[in-house]
């Protein structure tokens, strides 16, 4: 193929961002091409430099950074090849194909528009700095597309604040800004990573969709290789700055060469796994669980089946809203709504949905962080059966060195100004375990058993990575060995190879230590490979809850479906099926079939047993046999 | 939006209420009322004091009627413009402070446009051209403003005033003008005259400002939704004024509700050294003589412009910012 076919050309592409004691060169010599009308995927962990390369591409680095190479843009329209970093960033030239020629959307659609101005406004200003057209031609064509990427009021839509739409519509709007002035490219970074994974789903298909429609090229950066085995038609894979290995989709999926895309294939957790099968981390950690035990059985005989039963647990939070109006009234949210479950003595229970469906709010009524409005939880470790929602003050305390939990965000879970020995000896000193000397043991072994380095045990946070602050944070929630761990989202921060390492970690520590886990996580692919049973949430409530091979193979309830339909895979020979996608509904429950539906009265729906522990939220009136289609 | 602003207003009534008891309690706290400081004052003088006369001025006050019987009789009579009686002028209050407030509001208002003037172009300059020798210098001339003290600033720059620009000392005007109705002669006095008071009054607020305008405006720098619009091809100018700037409006608007009454009660002392006819040095009087009515007219003044302005602040950021307009409407 000759150079001029190359919409863009990237050749020895170098940025360096100075930094307080030097410069730190984010991509080394980055070279590839991007063909018109294909999708080119940039793939790479966070830190890899991919996004360096796109704002590279824009000329809207920050001014810390400087580049070399050259970045040649070959506009289809006629113009001559230009090399987009000699052009003035600030400049009339690159101005003129930003927004127009090259347009870009953001992984973030939460702050990536602007609160204040209506996203009517933020979208046909792109028409009023690139177009002649007066202000009702610009406010037709921004509503006519508007309506194209899936607003259905788009004269409403117009006028509408980023924050008065969901993260899906807000990401919608912004295909709309970056689409209006029909660029010849459009680069997608993290276009999907924020959003649940029904709304990526539909937003990969709007993607898609208007690529080919515009006959566009698209530069989809992700870090996600079930997404780019979905859109991509070439693919570039980045690491530490270097490009490692470039070349069409089927060939890097099929026939992987360098070392470390190999290792990123076999680090996703996918749904054909054998039981029993392991991820294989890119860097391993080994696991010394005995280390913290040491010759004490957690793993008491005995003791009753269930560790913990949640019964009929409610919880409305009420928003104030409209005080505005004078009127006052408040707005009830129900984040949990008449959940029932048990968690078995050993198990791990997953619990899946997607963000504000309250799986965060039950992790934190166990914990006793949030009281409910109604509902039971009893807790029996074999010492009698405690009412958890009823205990207080030794008892309570007493408990509390039975629960902990790992977060989801592992840098702010941590607290910045306390050594590693402060934090993992801290609840020690809390529910006055030892005295400082065996803590330092204690923090030592704590530190062997999540394969961490004893030498670093007087070192702050934020000289670690994610992975391993994640470490610590498990580590620290191991220091009173609990017998019920609650893991919120671990993995959601983290790269795929590192997430890799912790769920394996997860996984050991839990067989060692005879640990009985609640793991909560939006990723069904992660709760596949961790859990034994699985809850899937929605609004509040369980709508499925089976073991993990029944609801993977036999998923019953219409949300399920979607759920499991939208997770992007690794392979090529399973793509996204989107018209199945539209047919389940997702998550409109208008769509669902009869004997899921509401119906307005609280009463109506109840766990229907299917026989083998599989359980489906359904109408009182229907029978168990109608639920299968 | 109407709703809000007559409930809002209406919310003003118990706030306003509440302010009136406290000032009215804090007042009557120290022991003895006007009348016995003025008996202890003449006395000293060694004077011989009609006690008839004082104890009749005292029952046509009420004082000799229980605290609440006073406190309703005060209430009452200013929401009919009756401030109350001012004994060490012996005049009606409203007729004291009259001419002054105006001026003092005069003052106040050029003052606050000063600094919005200065203050809003230096701070986008000092945060687009960050660590820059611009910015430091401009921050090392803010910080000087705010270091140097009000009575300071105030006697140098009367003194240069008077020697450059032959600038009567002190006042607000010529003396000549002191007591004569409004003329065009006595307006461009005050003109004349006003600059020194703004600048001194001014000066820390303006470099408090810039400040504060220029880390606002970093922050909102950083944002993405900055970079989205530069992505469009917004040129850096346009793309300032239009985003991080409107964002960096914000705490500027929720200010106005403590810029009114800081600027008017936090000029006493500048208002004394240069004599100025506004309520300052008035008030710090009647606080001292126990002149209750007056001093209690005055509070409620300071107490209803912080009302008024905390008001006017809600409601511009509502007009400005549809996240606070539009939260009840929000749908998800």
């Amino acid at each position: 193929m000759t150079s001029g076919a190359d919409l863009l050309r990237v050749e020895g592409l170098r940025i360096t961002f100075s930094v307080l004691g030097g410069g730190v060169e984010a991509v080394r010599g980055a070279s590839f091409r991007i063909l018109p009308g294909r999708v080119t995927a940039l793939v790479g962990e966070s830190g890899s430099g991919k996004s360096a390369i796109s704002q590279a591409i824009m000329g809207i680095l920050p001014s810390v950074a400087s580049v070399t190479g050259r970045v040649v843009f070959n506009d289809p329209t006629g113009n001559k090849p230009v090399d987009l970093l000699s052009l003035d960033s600030g400049g009339r030239e690159i101005q003129d194909i930003r927004g127009a020629r090259i347009s870009k959307i953001f992984q973030e659609p939460m702050t990536s528009l602007s609160p204040l101005h209506t996203i009517g406004n933020q979208i046909s200003e792109v028409l009023k700095i690139h177009t002649d057209i007066d202000k009702a031609g610009r406010r037709e064509r921004t509503e006519q597309l508007l309506g194209y990427v899936g607003f259905s009021d788009p004269k409403r839509a117009y006028d509408m604040y980023p924050f008065e739409l969901s993260g899906g519509m807000r990401q919608r709007a912004m295909i709309a800004m970056a689409l209006i002035c029909s660029p010849a490219l459009l680069i997608a970074d993290e276009p999907t990573t924020a959003l649940d994974v029904t709304v990526q789903a539909q937003i990969l298909q709007l993607l898609r969709g208007l690529q080919s429609k515009l006959n566009m090229a698209m530069l989809l950066i992700t870090h996600d290789l079930g997404v780019v085995a979905n859109m991509a038609d070439e693919v570039v894979v980045i690491y530490h700055g270097e490009i490692v290995e470039a070349g069409p989709v089927d060939a890097i999926f099929r026939n992987p060469q360098h070392p470390y895309l190999k290792g990123l294939m076999a680090a996703v957790p996918h749904f054909d796994m054998k039981p029993g099968e392991r991820l294989k981390a890119l860097r391993e950690v080994p696991v010394q669980a005995g280390a913290i035990i040491g010759d004490r059985d957690v793993r008491k005989a005995g003791g009753p089946n269930v560790l913990v039963s949640v019964r009929n647990l409610s919880k409305t939070f009420s928003t104030r809203s409209s005080g505005w109006f004078g009127s006052g009234s408040a707005f009830r949210h129900r984040a949990v709504d008449n959940v029932s479950f048990d968690i078995r003595r050993g198990e791990c229970l997953g619990l899946v949905g997607e963000s504000g469906c309250g799986k965060t709010t039950i992790s934190k009524i166990l914990m006793r962080a949030v009281t409910p409005d109604k509902g039971t939880i009893t807790f029996d470790d074999g010492e009698g059966a405690l009412d958890v929602l009823k205990l207080d003050g030794a008892e309570l305390k007493a408990l509390r060195a039975k629960i902990q939990m790992v977060f989801q965000d592992p840098v702010s879970s941590l607290s910045p100004r306390m050594t590693v020995k402060n934090i993992l000896s801290e609840p020690l000193e809390i529910h006055g375990r030892g005295t400082p000397k065996s803590r330092v043991e204690t923090v030592r072994s704590l530190l062997q058993a999540v394969g961490l380095d004893q030498r670093f045990i007087n070192r702050y946070p934020h000289s670690f990575s994610g992975g391993q602050r994640q470490r610590i944070g498990i580590a620290r929630a191991l220091a009173l060995v609990p017998q019920l761990l609650i893991c919120d989202e671990p993995v959601s921060a983290l790269d795929v190879s590192v997430q890799a390492q912790i769920l394996n970690l997860l996984k050991d520590l839990q067989k060692e230590l005879g640990l009985t886990m609640l793991f909560i996580s939006h990723n069904l692919a992660v709760v596949d490979y961790m859990a034994d049973r699985i809850a899937v949430m929605y609004a509040g409530r369980i709508v499925e809850l089976a073991p993990r091979e029944v609801l993977m193979s036999d998923p019953i309830h219409p949300y399920t479906k979607s759920l499991l339909a939208a997770v992007p895979y690794p392979d090529l020979d399973r793509k996204l099926d989107f018209d199945l996608l539209q047919v389940s509904g997702g998550s409109d429950q208008q769509r669902w079939g009869v004997q899921f539906a509401d119906g307005g009265d609280d009463e109506a729906l109840v766990p229907a047993d299917l026989g083998g522990g599989h359980f489906v939220l359904a109408r009182k009136s229907v029978d168990a046999r109608e639920l299968r289609p | 939006m109407l709703r809000y602003i007559l409930w809002r207003i209406a919310v003003m009534v118990p706030t306003l209420l509440i302010i009136s008891a406290l000032v009215f309690a804090i007042i009557e706290l120290p022991p003895g009322d006007y009348f016995e400081s003025y008996i202890a004052e003449i006395r000293a003088q060694g004077e011989g004091v009609n006690m008839e006369q004082i104890e009749a001025l005292r029952k046509q006050y009420g004082f000799d009627q229980p605290p609440l019987l006073r406190y309703v009789h005060w209430v009452a009579g200013m929401l009919q413009g009756d401030f109350g009686y001012s004994f060490e002028y012996e005049l009606p209050v409203s007729d004291v402070v009259g001419d002054r407030l105006w001026l003092t509001v005069l003052v106040s208002f050029v003052t606050i446009i000063f600094t919005w003037v200065i203050a809003f172009p230096i701070g986008l300059y000092a945060a687009t051209h960050q660590y820059s020798w611009g910015d430091y210098g401009l921050s090392l001339v803010g910080l000087i403003g705010i270091a140097i003290p009000n009575f300071m600033l105030a006697l140098v720059l009367m003194y240069f005033a008077n020697i450059w620009f032959g600038t009567s000392i002190g006042h607000l005007m010529d003396q000549k003008y002191l007591s004569e109705p409004m003329s065009w002669a006595k307006a461009k006095s005050i003109l004349e005259h006003i600059w020194i008071p703004v600048i001194i009054v001014g000066a820390a607020g303006t470099a408090g400002m810039i400040r504060r305008l220029r880390a606002n405006l970093l922050d909102e720098l950083q944002k993405q939704y900055v970079v989205t619009a530069r992505a469009k091809g917004l040129s850096p100018t346009r793309t300032l004024l239009k985003y991080p700037l409107r964002m960096a409006l914000n705490f500027f608007i929720s200010d106005i509700g403590s810029i009114l009454p800081a600027i008017i009660s936090g000029a006493e002392i500048t208002a004394i050294v240069l004599s100025l006819e506004t309520t300052g040095p008035m008030l710090i009087k009647a606080l001292q003589s126990q002149d209750m009515y007056l001093a209690g007219s005055f509070l409620m003044f300071l107490a209803f412009l912080t009302v008024i302005g905390v008001l006017v602040s809600d409601l511009a950021l509502a007009v400005l910012d549809p996240r606070i307009r539009l939260q009840g409407r929000s749908t998800k």
